[in-house]
């Protein structure tokens, strides 16, 4: 016997899987671009890939695995704002601790004042 | 063919390890002959190994944390007498490389081995009982959990008679636990156990967080939810995300010990001290996952025997949330001296002062439920009152060592000991609460009382003669983990300490004869109502022990303390008007044999036995392959079989005088 | 069919809705732990970045445009697994086995494209026993690899159940947790292709 399929969450439509793919794409070229291209300021440039790879996940969530704020995705949705904050704390509190170690080490180079 | 593996790796040397290898077989194989003998292999095989029901695993895994509590109590013991006598020129009884090893394995076993099952035991039992659901969510991954946490005890044990367990300490710093100070089998011991029960723990931690969140009776808001449901979602939120760190740092050891990487060496761009910062961001929210299920326990424990609602179940929540969110903000403080500046330090020093301002809500919301409540002095509010007044203190030591130029002189001193254990023992009292308070629902009989008493006594008045005199050593200069000394002033202290641990055995000793009598009299302390205290919350409206499937209708709940909400509606023992069928999942042996390749994985691994870990593996996941094409995993009990069940409770019931 | 067994047949299939979505819920939290594994390995990795000692760097190891094909192929696999489920949706089991093909074969693609890159580094010299910095490009992206490889033996061992038993409750759902599994692998993607990759050449 055959179930309908209506276990609550969105599924998207070979319209919304192509949107998301296209937008993917086109993101990951610019990243790429820009890095082979070379002749962005190193700041910039990390600024955008950064920004492109967030916009690029922001996509995939929302087009290829169906994130949203309805009522199905919720806790989902949470589940991840949690996930994300943690992994903020952690990640970014590691970076913190490991540069303020590096940087009492006897064979530390302090880092070189930006000309531009 | 064997690996680096050969009969030399049996301590034949070693007498007192021979012996209690010797003794640990002989009793294990006489228990076996015995259980044997009695024709009770095939029921243990049927209704215990391989079950999928929370409460039968719940039972099992608090079989082997009172197992290995006596195995690391056996540690503890030989330690305490070790360092009573070790005063220059005397050596002990124990050489370095035994003591080192004691260490390791007693901090290990405690913390991992003992406390996290018995968690996860206490919570397997009661969650689902308590949110008026039938299983767990996932029934079958509970096996599994529970035989990957085995497995990686039974690895622990084993190294005491198949060469040797760790020398590194339960923390396993590099470089010491790297490949070129400890070659040998010992840490990949501490790693391969570790890392195996950790993965079950991971899992286990998705189960609980999908079964609260998803299988709450009709009526269960999350603030009616008992709170010891609240702090076992916390916990597994803990879990959820601190064990994957541990799963990487582990890891990233054996990536360095293994296939010769450069994280945690020395040379060629590794970096030791992100090792500590990885381990210590899953040590510090581990301890947090072992001390709220116990304050979990405790708040369940004083509103039950206050015969009063809890005090202010919202500020209860809002802490136990508190404390989860900011156990993942202090851990630099269990490295202050590794070298992180002012700035650094203060912040996380600040961070470790905030997080006690729940705990201590916490205790206050007790201590408010207690007054003017009709309190029960029984074994659990013994334990209850035993730990609001240890905890406090551990927990002020811990806000002293929290300002990090106090730490820079405490950091690894005896003082340190000391808090810790001021912290942990007392979780352990509120995990000794738990199991009083909850042994009559899961046996059906009561525990002696009095013996229970007889127990917190000792183990109270133990505790303060062994961890008191490390505070002054702490102060006094004497470091942790030495195995002689050469400073008299500080043994008398020790004497002390030795005198105290003897005093925490004949707690254990008590605890042992209450499981024994209490056994031996069960007919004539039977539980019938399936209510011995009184209680408030649903899993005391089901019989003791509860048929397998807990609720024969599930409970529609309005309130917080749905069962006392019940009582006095006068719908506590209502009798349904019809019963359905109802739908449970199989037993399984997959989990029990998870657990086994996943046991010759470990050892293979620790062997260098390549041929038989990659074996392993495959048995791994063909046996899970082979599973999912299994369709026959459930079986329906039928609506009269239910009937005649629920008959039998109520003729109980009745013949208790309960009714509704 | 009577109306008991019809009820008792809808309350059976009604608990495996509830199951199938307890399940995915719970996929879908497993996923949340493994967020956590990639941030520490990625923490690992960024603190270990520079530490080359006196070996190469990115800049001399990687190939950006070999790089770009892989992460092309990762995210068409992405999308032919979407089309996979959108005939799923629509109960069209031929369809849902021939896009599950397409993206073994893509995912299979992008894997043998990351072995080839490992084996050459190996080969020169350059692998993960040469420097901190190696070790951990080595761990991030083989612990992603490592994935893919899990993820393929699932759809293969999918692929088999589609044949066997066809589109039932719990094939759909499992087929919906790999769904998450594979997006999931494609987000961490973007993470190392920007870190490692971008940043390392910078």
């Amino acid at each position: 016997m055959e179930h309908s399929d209506h276990a609550g969450a969105s599924h998207g439509s070979y319209r919304s899987y192509l949107i998301g793919f296209m937008l993917s794409v086109i993101l990951t070229l610019i990243s790429f671009g820009l890095v082979m291209n070379g002749t962005l300021p190193k700041a910039v440039l990390l600024l955008c890939i950064c920004a492109a790879a967030l916009v690029q996940i922001a996509v995939q969530l929302s087009f290829f695995l169906h994130l949203d704020a309805s009522s199905e995705q919720r806790w989902n949705l949470l589940a991840l704002g949690l996930t994300v904050l943690i992994t903020l704390l952690l990640v970014g509190g590691s970076l913190w601790i490991m540069y303020n170690l590096e940087s009492r080490m006897a064979d530390h180079v302090q880092p070189a004042m930006h000309s531009d | 063919m064997f690996g680096r593996l050969t009969l030399e790796a049996i301590p034949y040397h070693e007498p007192i390890i021979m012996a209690a290898v010797g003794g640990a077989t002989l009793g294990g194989l006489a228990l076996l002959a015995l259980l044997a003998y009695f024709g009770k292999l095939p029921y243990l095989w049927k209704e215990w190994l391989t079950s999928v029901d929370h409460k039968k695993i719940g039972v099992m895994y608090i079989v082997l944390a009172l197992v290995m509590l006596l195995r690391g109590l056996a540690d503890a013991l030989m330690m305490r007498a070790q360092q009573a006598i070790a005063l220059a020129p005397s050596e002990g009884f124990l050489p370095p490389h035994h003591y080192d090893q004691l260490f390791s394995a007693h901090g290990t076993i405690m913390l991992i081995f003992v406390a996290m099952p018995f968690i996860f035991g206490l919570m397997n039992i009661v969650v689902p009982l308590q949110i008026g659901a039938r299983d767990m969510a996932f029934p079958f991954l509970n096996s599994i959990s529970f035989w990957l946490t085995t497995t990686g005890a039974a690895l622990l044990m084993v190294s005491l008679g198949v060469g040797e367990f760790s020398r590194a300490g339960w923390t396993g710093y590099p470089p010491l636990a790297g490949l070129a100070y400890n070659p040998g089998v010992g840490v990949d011991y501490w790693i391969w156990s570790l890392q195996i029960s950790g993965i079950g723990t991971l899992l286990t931690a998705v189960n609980f967080i999908v079964t609260i969140l998803r299988m709450r009776a009709p009526g269960m808001t999350l603030m009616r939810m008992p709170i010891f449901v609240w702090t076992a979602i916390s916990t597994n939120v803990l879990v959820l995300f601190a064990f994957p760190v541990l799963t990487v740092t582990l890891t990233l050891l054996s990536l360095d010990r293994y296939l010769g990487m450069h994280f945690f060496t020395n040379e060629l761009g590794g970096n030791m001290m992100m090792y500590l910062n990885l381990f210590w961001i899953w040590g510090h929210p581990e301890v947090y996952i072992l001390v709220l299920p116990a304050l979990g326990v405790f708040s369940e424990v004083v509103a039950t025997f206050s015969s009063k609602r809890l005090f202010s179940y919202t500020s209860m929540v809002y802490a136990t949330v508190a404390i989860t969110v900011l156990s993942f903000s202090v851990w630099l403080h269990h490295f202050f001296t590794m070298g992180t500046g002012p700035n650094v330090n203060a912040a996380f020093g600040i961070a470790t002062m905030i997080i006690a301002l729940p705990t201590g809500a916490k205790v206050f919301n007790w201590m408010f439920t207690l007054y003017r409540g009709r309190v029960r002095f029984s074994a659990p509010i013994l334990w209850t009152i035993g730990f609001i007044i240890t905890f406090s203190i551990g927990g002020m030591t811990g806000v002293l060592l929290s300002v990090p130029a106090a730490d820079f002189v405490l950091h690894n001193s005896l003082f340190l000991v000391a808090h810790f254990h001021n912290m942990v023992i007392p979780a352990v009292f509120g995990y000794l609460a738990g199991f009083a308070y909850w042994f009559p629902k899961a046996f059906g009989f009561k525990l002696n009382d009095q013996l229970g008493k007889c127990a917190f006594g000792c183990w109270f008045v133990g505790f303060y003669l062994a961890f008191m005199p490390l505070y002054a050593l702490g102060f006094m200069g004497m470091t942790r983990r030495l195995g002689h000394y050469d400073n008299p002033a500080w043994q008398p202290y020790l004497l002390v300490a030795a005198v105290g641990i003897v005093v925490i055995m004949a707690g254990v000793a008590f605890q042992v004869a209450q499981i024994f009598f209490g056994i031996l009299n069960r007919k004539k302390n039977l539980d019938l109502t399936g209510d011995p205290w009184d209680g408030r919350t649903l899993e005391w409206s089901t019989s003791s022990p509860p048929p397998i499937y807990n609720f024969a209708v599930l409970p529609v709940v309005q309130d917080i303390d749905a069962f006392t909400d019940m009582k006095q509606r006068g719908v506590a023992y209502s009798r349904p008007e019809k019963y359905t069928n109802i739908h449970m999942p199989k037993n399984s042996a997959v989990g029990v044999f998870i657990g086994m390749f996943s046991f010759m994985f470990g050892f293979a691994m620790i062997w260098y036995i390549w041929w038989l870990a990659l074996v392993s593996v495959i048995g791994i996941v063909v046996t899970l392959i082979k599973r999912s094409f299994d369709n026959d995993t459930d079986y329906t009990i039928s609506a009269e079989e239910v009937e005649r069940v629920e008959s039998q409770r109520f003729q109980q019931l009745a013949t208790a005088g309960r009714e509704s | 069919m009577s109306a008991e067994v019809l009820s008792a047949v809808h309350q059976h299939a009604g608990e495996h809705e509830h199951s199938g979505s307890n399940k995915l819920f719970g996929f879908w939290i497993y996923l949340m732990s493994d967020c956590l594994l990639f941030a520490a390995i990625f923490a690992t990795y960024a603190v270990l970045s520079r530490n080359y000692a006196g070996g190469p760097d990115g800049k001399e190891l990687f190939h950006l445009p070999y790089v770009l094909g892989e992460t092309m192929l990762l995210l068409t696999s992405s999308l032919s697994y979407g089309f996979s489920m959108l005939a799923m949706h629509r109960g069209d089991r031929r369809q849902v086995l021939v896009w599950l093909a397409v993206t073994f074969l893509l995912g299979l693609g992008f894997f043998g494209m990351e072995i080839r890159e490992f084996g050459e580094l190996i080969g020169a010299g350059h692998g993960p026993q040469r420097s901190g910095f190696l070790s951990a490009f080595f761990t991030l992206v083989g612990t992603h690899g490592a994935h893919i490889v899990f993820g393929l033996i699932w759809m293969a061992v999918m692929m088999v159940q589609l044949a066997a038993y066809g589109l039932t409750a719990v094939t759909r759902t499992r087929l919906m947790c790999l769904s998450l599994f594979w997006h999931f692998l494609d987000i961490v993607w973007i993470g190392v292709f920007t870190i490692v990759f971008l940043m390392g050449v910078m």
